[in-house]
């Protein structure tokens, strides 16, 4: 089992529910797409050319201010309850941990990560630097990422191009290499059934939505992950302006929605809420997806004062470590043992007891 | 497991919702679900997937004198048919080789071929430093001129003046 000790709050400082918005976005994720112009890119290249990738990189990355006390993790030597785990706290792609159908993990795939950031290696790009912000945090989040790009270029040789830009494997990604994403929850949405015109409205302004673990994920627990689909022709302040601005629009509908249901249906929010959380502080046995919606649920509730009692920080840590690589690490148990759904409800139980103690 | 709605096609699209206090969740296929106006979260294994079939024949067509399909990139030796299959390039060089097929594409995908975000400045190359300050400033100014920000306008103005 790795240890993620190595990382200042487990790499998940972003749980604690800090940021501005929190009640609504969980967390602001940027990330930077680069190569370097020396090596083909990562399905052209060998083994040993990818070796060498993460030897120049970490020696680059040992001598800046953000990196330098990184944690190592190489993916490529990782078991896959492990691989897991980092995808669940968002600090690996499914792509990277080969976690797609059919995937495996690339020679070379790893990751370096220091407080909330990092730089993911051999990931469809050479470098994909990241960093995590609590809440609604765009300008925050893009500064220490874009430090990191200034740290980093000057010690290596990225591949740019007078027109084009930062080069990238897929066209989708070139120019900025620039991808912000919102981790936003919106029940009030989904249920005044607005939600589908919201998203639709967002893919015909040039922004995209996904899953709660991003590229080629599920919609679960009403979280959605705002982002922008284009990365050339703005500047990145335009771009990461254009998405603010939208995603405050959608907190706002977000916003309305909840008003309209507190309005026009109190009795049956008050009941969805209250029910979701005696499931969750009684259950015997829970399904991630079934403890997903109930935590949306009790996550609406607190966010609209019907739940008092509960933190955003506590509803946060549940969320994290009900996920099933998580619970299966802490349990000791391997994945996908049917023993999990018990021992699910057991630690909901035990985690909202100590809250209602703590408070009583 | 096949979709909800036509009970025909496969199911790619689950959506969770909570309606009359009930959690449910739609097991959609891809076309019912873009009838209820939710997307995928992806199209296939490349995010450029069917995009790219589509332009399959186009790429072909639009190759320019001395760029023959087929033809290799001279450094990593990637084609556009491998590029066409994978939805990825193989090298930074391929962005040279094939670069009129990749303008458009580009064009396609962001309404723009110019980057005017952020230069990058090859280590230890000062002339190229200069070109990158001239550049950020010159964008500062558009930016500046286009949210009629006059009076950051005129100072960057004046600085690259001094510059050039």
């Amino acid at each position: 089992m790795i240890d993620l000790t190595l990382l200042a709050d487990g790499g998940m400082g972003w749980l604690d529910a800090s940021g501005p918005a929190s009640h609504l976005v969980l967390s602001t994720r940027i990330r930077l797409a680069r190569n370097l112009a020396a090596y083909p890119f990562v399905g052209r290249n060998s083994d040993r050319e990818r070796e060498t990738i993460l030897r120049e990189v970490e020696a680059a990355a040992a001598d800046t201010v953000l990196l330098r006390r990184a944690a190592r993790f190489r993916l490529d030597r990782l078991d896959q309850g492990d691989r897991l785990l980092l995808h669940e706290r968002h600090l690996v792609s499914r792509e990277l941990a080969g976690l797609e159908p059919n995937g495996r993990v690339r020679y070379g795939a790893a990751l370096l990560a220091q407080d909330r950031i990092g730089v993911m290696l051999n990931e469809e790009d050479h470098l994909r630097l990241q960093g995590l912000h609590s809440g609604f945090a765009l300008d925050a989040a893009y500064a220490e990422v874009d430090r990191l790009d200034a740290e980093l270029g000057s010690r290596l040789g990225f591949a740019f191009h007078p027109e084009f830009g930062y080069l990238t494997a897929c066209p989708t990604n070139v120019g900025t290499g620039l991808r912000a994403s919102v981790l936003i929850h919106l029940p009030g949405l989904v249920l005044t059934k607005e939600v589908t015109r919201v998203l639709q409205g967002l893919t015909q302004v040039g922004l995209t939505f996904r899953g709660l673990y991003g590229e080629g994920s599920e919609v679960v627990g009403n979280f959605f992950q705002l982002s922008n689909q284009t990365t050339l022709g703005k500047t990145e302040a335009e771009l990461l302006d254009h998405l603010g601005k939208v995603v405050r629009q959608v907190m706002e509908y977000e916003e309305q929605a909840r008003q309209v249901l507190l309005r026009s249906a109190p009795a049956i929010i008050e009941d969805k809420v209250w029910r979701a959380f005696g499931l969750l502080r009684y259950a015997r046995s829970l399904s991630f997806e079934e403890a997903m919606n109930l935590l949306s649920g009790v996550r609406l509730g607190a966010g609209t004062g019907l739940v008092p009692g509960v933190s955003m920080y506590t509803l946060n840590k549940l969320l994290v470590h009900t996920q099933p690589a998580h619970l299966a690490a802490a349990e000791g148990l391997p994945l996908g043992d049917p023993a999990l759904a018990i021992r699910r409800a057991t630690h909901v139980r035990r985690v909202l007891e100590d809250e209602a103690g703590r408070r009583a | 497991m096949t979709c909800d709605q036509c009970h025909e096609r496969e199911a790619i699209v689950h959506l969770t919702q909570i309606v009359d206090a009930e959690v449910t969740t739609l097991h959609l296929c891809e076309r019912c679900a873009a009838e209820r106006g939710v997307e995928p979260p992806t199209v296939g294994k490349s995010p450029l997937g069917s995009f790219l079939a589509a332009m399959g024949k186009e790429l072909e067509g639009a190759a320019l004198p001395g760029t023959v399909t087929g033809e290799a990139c001279t450094r990593c030796g990637a084609t556009l048919g491998n590029f066409r299959d994978t939805g990825r390039l193989g090298c930074s060089e391929c962005w040279r080789c094939f670069e009129p097929q990749l303008r458009e594409l580009v064009r396609r995908l962001h309404g723009s071929t110019f980057h005017v975000g952020e230069r990058y400045v090859v280590p230890g190359d000062d002339a190229g430093s200069e070109r990158a300050r001239l550049g950020t400033l010159r964008e500062q100014l558009r930016v500046a001129i286009e949210t009629e920000n006059f009076e950051l306008a005129a100072e960057l103005r004046d600085r690259l003046r001094v510059l050039e």
